[in-house]
């Protein structure tokens, strides 16, 4: 979620380039239409975000900018960077972003092959190594990657096209405007049956002048082939089905060896000594390398260890189970996490630190009828990525080459040579496809680990993780006491709100430890809390990390999500109203939310996009709520033990709503039998994988609802493999997931997807049990079976 | 010294009886297919057959493989049309698809044994393979598809 976050810490983060390098005005200003398909840059300068007009709705496509000028590294347009056309038509086009199951290999490809007219059968997708100096930027995370490259990936296309459309009106003796491109053709348009392909044409193209963006015609989106469709697959489905495709842990180099590490059980831990002639007698194990370990801020650094290095993974393992080590647990060795939520709870009592205040919440609760007040609870998680961290290594004297599956390449590249002390062009890193990510394979940890032990050996090193490894040594989901109170007057209006979170942060993971979150963990979903109340105060008190913290796919929507749709939820109650209703009376009327007189802090977090182009619309998120309601059939009767319950939220400029409808068994096992969810994603590039990653939020979480735990003794995690950090399974899913996309023109800006599906779905979950049984669930994980 | 038969090539294994088929598999033989999710068979990610049964390669020992015929995700259909796979196809079962190998070898067992299986009997047959990334959905009703004679 938060990728650049490390470079922009360590104040490494490049001047925005995005804008010198390949001529993206597209990002840069607004742009007005000179007809249907040519644009005229109205404004250059960079940032400048102050918007003139609103766009109108019904244009194919007015550029816009996003938050990705912001990112290190920008965007690049250059067709001579993304596509390669072979003579025998085969059009090769580059994924820069990384592959963890969203789509995005096949996604963003497939724009530019629209845009470019051609035969997505006759596309060959190649990944990009880790270079943002050569893609832009390819942090794979915060659901950035089509709301930031759909428009770079559509100039691409089109300027692609274009120049294919010019080489062949050459050859014809033609103008270009005589000729057009069509499903990897060019034909004469006064004469159809003259054709040139492609493969034909490829030399003579990629020779043709870069069109600059004023030149440049777009479809409309009545003429695209794939975008919008959802009917391309994704580019490794026979490759997945046939055990052919290739993730971290598959990669073989000749003479590589294998290896695992034993690892401080406490975070900021060392070795004190260690005996390795046992593991070195196991038959097959060549070496034991001892790696440096690091005291938190560390940022990405290994924990340090013991690392077992054999002829194979298993007797790898077999060689770290003989190792008798010593540790220093060091000032984390006292972490407990029952008691550390006792004192978050002490501390939510509290006045905080005042990061948004409206009105006069003081004298609100003053003279209110009645407060209502509820504490919710979420422990650390791990994101349990179903392959564990792995990654080959190949270091030689001055040189370093890796193949691993990471979310951010180029910022994986940029540490594993500051590791080696290489200079940056000395090192490779090639991305495999991630078998799942969730955040966790933002940090590169494992990887600087395998070019350790790669230098060490002085041969290639596949470095693996067990998952007693992967659970035991995360970069933890933070876990956090969220307390709401109301004040409610005398007819029963919500007249204030207070919410005060207290939840170690991220910022710990990067620089010395204040105990206070920071912009990005504010602006999701607790200071931007959408409803319609006069008088707001938000308040975070102190919480120090004694682990390390790092993003969990959706990040602090979880717990702010559960807390405040509960909170709803329990309003509703506490007033006797419907709670969809109390819900929609909550968020108020359609309005677009000014930040200034919300009373939100100056440098409110709008998921690094121009307020001004994704805003808070409440009438997006009323709209969500009213579509799930309705295709749930929202108060229907239903048998005695079940129950509907609904939560909407805002993230990631997404706007999703879930209806949970909950079975509760005669033995209190809880079961889910359909989860209705209304998506506002915007202009909507691929529909298959949105429903996709909708039903598989809904299953992560029904994961995070009843299992999700992580808890500390003495500083170590309790728990070590899935009988203990157990998964939604088949015996215990969302068997029907309903999913409603809004539809909307392409103007309307393409938002996030990965990540905002999850956020509602605890506290849908926990409306619907209420709604069935009259208990109240406030601590995440619910167990599977209420007792 | 043991023999067996892997996708229908005889191969010789060497070293430690012991040594999990997983690990003989991913790293003397190099086939990846089936993958490492648990180590302790509870994901079935590493899902193989082991004379036509669906076994978790990391709990099986070479050993317990000897004289026996082992078949991978690699070695399912010699074109990778076994009609689950072509299900799995159709329906875009995949999300990041780590766990999917181990998915149909599960579901390949299953339809093998229970060509008629009802949706209660999938559920049963899936419940110890784990996806993360949520396809629950989408492999139910593959299996579906390909139980149901589509
Ligand atoms: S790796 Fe064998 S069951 Fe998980
Ligand atoms: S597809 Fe990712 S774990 Fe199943």
């Amino acid at each position: 979620m938060l990728g650049y976050l490390d470079r922009e810490l360590s104040g490494r983060v490049r001047p925005d380039t995005s804008t010198d390098r390949s001529g993206d005005p597209i990002l840069v200003g607004r742009l007005e239409k000179l007809d249907r398909r040519r644009f005229l840059q109205l404004t250059g300068a960079a940032g400048a975000f102050v918007v003139a007009f609103r766009v109108l709705p019904a244009e194919a496509m007015q550029p816009y900018p996003t938050g990705a000028s912001g990112m290190p590294n920008g965007t690049v347009s250059d067709p001579h960077v993304f596509v390669a056309i072979a003579e025998d038509g085969t059009v090769t086009i580059v994924a820069h972003r990384a592959e963890m199951g969203t789509g995005v290999r096949t996604s963003l490809p497939m724009v530019v092959a629209d845009e470019m007219e051609a035969d997505w059968a006759r596309v060959t997708v190649v990944q990009a190594p880790g270079d943002e100096p050569k893609y832009g930027n390819q942090d794979t995370d915060g659901s950035r990657s089509l709301r930031h490259f759909v428009q770079p990936m559509r100039q691409c296309g089109a300027a692609m096209r274009a120049m294919l459309e010019a080489a062949a009106a050459a050859r014809w003796g033609l103008d270009p405007k005589q000729v057009k491109a069509e499903l990897h053709e060019v034909v004469q348009r006064a004469d159809p049956s003259k054709r040139l392909g492609y493969g034909a044409l490829a030399k003579a193209a990629m020779a043709q002048p870069v069109p600059p963006f004023e030149a440049l015609a777009f479809k409309d989106e009545s003429e695209f082939r794939y975008i919008g469709k959802g009917e391309i697959r994704i580019v490794d489905l026979h490759d997945i089905t046939t055990g052919k495709a290739t993730y971290g842990a598959d990669v073989r180099l000749p003479g590589m060896k294998y290896a695992v590490v034993a690892r401080p059980p406490v975070v900021g831990g060392r070795v004190k000594s260690y005996d390795a002639s046992a593991a070195l007698k196991v038959p097959g194990v060549e070496k034991v390398v001892e790696i440096p370990g690091s005291t938190p801020p560390a940022k990405f650094a290994p924990l340090g260890g013991i690392a077992v290095v054999a002829d194979n993974t298993w007797t790898a393992m077999q060689g770290r189970d003989q190792l008798k080590i010593e540790w220093d647990d060091g000032p984390n060795g006292s972490y407990d996490t029952t008691a550390y939520r006792a004192a978050m709870s002490a501390t939510a009592k509290q006045p905080g630190k005042v990061i948004r205040k409206q009105g006069d919440p003081d004298a609100a609760f003053a003279a209110a009828a009645r407060v209502v007040s509820a504490e919710y609870y979420e422990p650390h998680v791990t994101h349990a990525p179903m392959e564990p961290p792995a990654a080959v290594a190949n270091v030689t004297a001055d040189k370093a080459e890796v193949w691993a599956p990471v979310q951010s390449s180029y910022g994986t590249r940029e540490d594993v040579a500051k590791l080696l002390g290489l200079p940056i062009e000395q090192v490779t890193v090639n991305v495999t496809l991630l078998g799942g990510g969730f955040g966790r394979k933002s940090k590169c940890d494992y990887v600087q680990e395998a070019a350790l032990v790669s230098r060490a050996v002085g041969a290639p090193v596949k470095l693996q993780w067990s998952r007693e490894d992967e659970i035991h040594h995360s970069f933890y989901h933070t876990t956090s006491v969220e307390r709401i109170e109301a004040a409610l007057d005398g007819s029963g209006k919500v007249t204030a709100w207070r919410h005060r979170s207290v939840a170690p942060s991220i910022l710990s993971t990067f620089a010395p430890d204040s105990g206070y979150q920071f912009p990005i963990e504010y602006g999701m979903g607790f200071v931007d809390m959408p409803f319609d109340i006069p008088n707001v105060v938000c308040e975070n008190g102190q919480a120090m990390a004694h682990t390390r913290i790092g993003w969990f796919r959706s990040v602090s929507n979880v717990p702010r999500a559960f807390a405040v749709q509960s909170f709803a939820g329990e309003l509703a109650h506490e007033l006797g109203r419907d709670p969809k209703e109390m819900l929609l009376e909550l968020i108020g009327p359609a309005r677009i939310i000014d930040p200034k007189t919300a009373g939100m802090p100056k440098d409110f977090w709008n998921y690094g996009e121009p307020y001004e182009e994704f805003p808070i619309d409440t009438g997006r998120l009323r709209h969500v709520v009213e579509l799930a309601a309705d295709k749930a059939g929202w108060g229907k009767a239903l048998p005695k033990g079940e129950g509907l319950g609904i939560a909407a939220h805002r993230s990631f400029v997404s706007y999703i709503a879930t209806v949970v409808h909950v079975k509760i068994g005669d033995d209190g096992a809880i079961t889910v039998p359909e989860v209705t969810t209304a998506v506002d994603c915007g202009y909507c590039i691929n529909p298959e994988r949105v429903e996709s990653q909708m039903q598989g939020a809904a299953v992560m979480g029904m994961t995070l609802s009843l299992y999700s735990a992580i808890t500390f003794a003495k500083g170590r995690v309790e728990q070590s493999n899935f009988y203990d950090y157990e998964m939604a399974r088949m015996t215990r899913y969302p068997e029907k997931v309903a999913v409603h996309v809004v539809p909307h023109p392409f103007p309307v800006h393409a938002t996030g997807v990965g990540e905002p599906g999850v956020p509602p779905f605890a506290p849908a979950l926990a409306n619907a049990i209420f709604a069935a049984t009259g208990k109240r669930l406030r601590d995440l994980p619910f167990g599977d079976t209420l007792s | 010294m043991i023999d067996l038969t892997v996708n229908g090539r005889a191969e010789r294994h060497d070293g430690d009886p012991a040594m999990p088929l997983l690990w003989y598999l991913r790293d003397s033989l190099g086939l990846t297919g089936a993958k490492y999710g648990c180590g302790v068979g509870l994901c079935g990610a590493c899902t193989v057959h082991v004379e036509g049964e669906a076994v978790r390669a990391c709990m099986t020992s070479v050993g317990d493989a000897a004289g026996k015929a082992v078949v991978t995700i690699e070695g399912l259909d010699p074109a990778g049309d076994h009609p689950l796979q072509k299900a799995w196809r159709q329906l875009s079962v995949p999300q990041c698809g780590f766990c999917q190998a181990g998915q149909i070898m599960q579901a390949a067992a299953l339809v093998a044994t229970n060509p008629a299986a009802s949706p209660d009997e999938i559920t049963e047959a899936m419940s110890g393979n784990i996806c993360r990334c949520g396809c629950y959905q989408r492999i139910h009703a593959a299996v579906r598809q390909v139980v149901g004679g589509a």
